[in-house]
């Protein structure tokens, strides 16, 4: 039991997992110019592990409270202004870090910067499979309405489409997925396992199925690959994965339309 | 007598001091098309946005009952790089391809019906194209066709030809003119071509912050309101078809 919670092939589902709603999240959020938000998110996630390592309890959760708590200030932010609200973040983002550098017990450090997905469990499986299954179904659910609300805001409340909840729920599934590929790449990357993927998809796709397919297989792809060869050349698997990610973007930028 | 579907009264927009629209009084008969003109921030289009119920405001606005209202909102630019192609946009709008088609070919885009052979390539090319590489005017059309997809009662139309060229322009509002006759469509405008309003519109509406005039082009559009409106410089031949 304990040489499986160890084995490559649970870290390979739990990260393929990952890798796919990582990339379908991060599609939208290519789309909606939320690039360094997504970054930034993953640093606020730090203060909110360190509490957690403090209290004993798993960190993924206490990632997703600070993670939350940065969302409601982003979408409040959003919704009250027209501002884009780079500024805030910047601030929220370096204060966050400075604060999770300081609460962070030394041993534990390392890995919550750079993720270490060779000490998941089962009960990380079960946790991403779910919660990957609910992010992925959630989105393509409001898939259609938050297109309409980025291509225009007003042509979307004409016609009655709850543009701020629609908002909400995005920004809500961007916490989960940032709080879930803490584990695997760490706060300081997991922002490019969202944006790399879906930025790659975008410059080989003409359309949003398309688009949404080329995202999900490229996060999926680079979760995979940079496993495997992180498994093979003995070495941290989260900078492996962000290097397959960013392979695979200097290959489409071949094939751009 | 024609059928009232829309009644405006006392209507205000903005905060107490700071007002964009002030004190509008006016309503629109079923059939209609409205041109409504004035000056650069005039509150014209915030004008449409009060009247679709996105913006608080104060005083009366009554739209007849069970009525479908369609609106494309101004300065609609795509990026060039959104991956989204036109079917997929037209479908956010409604699902099926047939009524895509039968809305595209009513507005005299080719379609795989009716059209020859290298035709059917065009219009295959123009579902499947990245909405953001069409042209200014395919662009308007393609928005047109949104609008039209679920068979609105009312039209409301924020610049119409903004972007298009002059040719473009023509064509749009012959569109227009024919859905107008042919579906008894009500339309409402923001134009700031007096040409055009004086060409297609049944009724004017001046504003600047508060009504100056409504009714019919000939008799509103005499040059002491256009004065009045535009502040004495416009003149009607000598207004910028572009300003």
């Amino acid at each position: 039991m304990i040489a499986m919670d160890n084995s490559l092939l649970l870290q390979l589902i739990i990260g393929i997992l990952i890798g796919l709603s990582a990339g379908y999240v991060g599609s939208f959020m290519v789309l909606r110019k939320m690039s360094l938000v997504g970054d930034a998110l993953s640093h606020v996630a730090l203060p909110g592990i360190a509490i957690a390592l403090l209290m004993n309890i798993n960190p993924f959760f206490g990632a997703f409270t600070a993670l939350l708590l940065a969302i409601l200030i982003i979408w409040f932010l959003e919704k009250k202004t027209e501002l884009p609200s780079e500024t805030l973040v910047g601030i929220m983002f370096t204060l966050s870090l400075a604060l999770g550098l300081l609460l962070t017990p030394e041993p534990e450090l390392l890995e919550a910067l750079s993720g270490d997905i060779t000490k998941v469990t089962f009960f990380d499986l079960w946790l991403t499979l779910a919660l990957s299954m609910v992010i992925i179904w959630t989105l393509k659910r409001i898939a259609d309405n938050l297109m309409l609300g980025i291509i225009s805001k007003e042509l979307a409340m004409s016609l009655k489409i709850p543009i701020h909840k629609i908002n909400f729920i995005f920004l809500f599934l961007a916490a989960f997925i940032v709080a879930l590929g803490i584990k695997v790449a760490g706060t300081m990357l997991t922002g490019s396992l969202v944006i790399i993927p879906a930025a790659a998809a975008k410059n080989i796709s003409v359309n949003l199925s398309q688009y949404s397919k080329w995202a999900l297989i490229f996060g999926a792809l680079s979760a995979a690959a940079g496993l495997l060869s992180a498994s093979y050349f003995d070495i941290s698997p989260g900078p492996t994965i962000i290097l397959s990610a960013g392979m695979i973007f200097l290959g489409t930028l071949v094939f751009k339309k | 007598m024609s059928e009232v579907i829309l009644k405006v009264k006392d209507l205000s927009v903005g905060f107490e001091r700071d007002k964009v629209i002030t004190g509008l009084d006016f309503s629109v008969n079923k059939g209609d098309v409205v041109a409504i003109v004035g000056p650069n921030g005039a509150g014209k289009s915030v004008l449409f946005r009060a009247l679709l119920g996105l913006i608080p405001h104060f005083g009366q606005i009554e739209w007849a009952r069970d009525l479908k209202i369609s609106y494309v909102p101004q300065k609609f630019s795509i990026d060039k790089e959104l991956p989204l192609s036109v079917e997929e946009f037209l479908k956010f709008k409604k699902k099926k391809t047939a009524d895509i088609v039968d809305t595209l070919e009513s507005l005299g885009i080719m379609t795989a019906k009716h059209a020859h052979h290298s035709e059917f390539h065009l219009q295959e090319h123009i579902l499947k194209q990245r909405l953001g590489w069409l042209s200014g005017g395919q662009l308007q059309r393609v928005l047109i066709a949104w609008a039209l997809l679920d068979n609105p009662d009312v039209l409301l139309f924020d610049e119409p030809t903004a972007g298009i060229d002059l040719g473009g322009e023509e064509t749009i509002y012959n569109l227009l003119k024919k859905l107008h006759q042919e579906r008894n469509m009500t339309i409402l405008l923001i134009s700031h071509d007096l040409n055009i309003v004086y060409k297609y519109a049944t009724n004017v509406l001046c504003l600047n912050k508060e009504m100056i005039c409504y009714g019919t082009p000939s008799t509103v559009l005499d040059p002491s309101s256009l004065a009045k409106l535009y502040g004495g410089e416009a003149g009607f031949y000598k207004h910028d078809r572009h300003g």
